[in-house]
């Protein structure tokens, strides 16, 4: 049987600013602007996660969805739901916490602990309007 | 490491589906209501997807503001409130929205620079949209 794309959705409630310890102030206040800050601002976040893989006989599943759900909840929105990005979450010490370093970070806090599927995407919606796919190192 | 973002705008335009090629019956068999002589109208919502690496120092696949810029500048100043049947690229070619993406994704694969365009989508109403890669 072919492969069968499943895709769960959270939310979460962040802050954050852009700030490169490389540039002068001049330089972070033109390339950043409004986002640099330093008081921070905030975002209402969606994450979708879209695992991959075949269906299971037994289940007709590609993944519990009750596990994605916990794995989820336990690598990413504990450690980034209602946090100062920057302040909070050490992935965020020495990069920037973009939209695109955003969904870098959570791929790489959920690929290793999926066992069942494979992780396909991770997209993370900063506003409905912008948002960012990230599907591995590759 | 590879990232593709998508930026969303929305331009409001007028539109009537219409060949000279074709007789009065067909233009109203094939496009029906959309052949109204006196146009209507929708809110469009474009996507538009760059692909690029993120840059170490910034964290970005591309500066917003200079999406934003081209964008607004070659795209939504262009359509946004306009009657796209006026316009050069819909003089021969009827203003679907599949010939408006192919439009969209020409004018903007020659005019952004800093990254590179993925693909354009456009939603014409919230059932239907339209993708073009090129
Ligand atoms: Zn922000």
């Amino acid at each position: 049987m072919g492969t069968v794309y499943l895709t769960r959705k959270a939310e979460f409630a962040a802050s954050h600013y852009y700030h490169s310890p490389e540039l002068s102030a001049e330089e972070n206040l033109r390339l950043f602007g409004k986002c640099n800050n330093p008081n921070g601002h905030g975002h209402n976040y969606t994450l979708e996660v879209t695992v991959k893989g075949a269906v299971d006989a037994t289940s007709g599943f590609v993944v519990d969805l009750k596990q994605l759900k916990e794995i989820m909840n336990r690598e990413v929105l504990e450690a980034m739901d209602h946090r100062f990005l920057n302040k909070e979450v050490p992935e965020f010490e020495t990069l920037i916490p973009t939209t695109e370093n955003i969904a870098i970070a959570a791929w790489r806090r959920l690929e290793p602990k999926l066992k069942a599927a494979q992780l396909h995407r991770v997209r993370v919606y900063e506003t409905p309007d912008l948002f960012v796919d990230f599907y591995g190192e590759a | 490491m590879k990232a593709y973002l998508t930026r969303r705008y929305m331009i409001s335009a007028s539109h009537r589906l219409h060949s000279d090629e074709l007789s009065p019956e067909q233009n109203n068999e094939i496009f029906g209501k959309c052949n109204n002589p006196h146009g209507h109208g929708h809110n469009y919502m474009i996507e538009v997807t760059v692909s690029g690496q993120v840059d170490a120092r910034t964290g970005m696949v591309c500066n917003l503001m200079d999406l934003d810029r081209v964008v607004g500048k070659e795209i939504v100043e262009r359509y946004d409130h306009q009657n796209l049947n006026l316009l050069p690229e819909f003089e021969r070619n009827v203003p679907t929205t599949e010939n408006l993406c192919i439009a969209v994704y020409d004018i903007l694969e020659r005019g952004i620079r800093f990254a590179h365009l993925d693909k354009v989508r456009i939603e014409e109403t919230m059932m239907n949209s339209f993708e073009y890669a090129g």
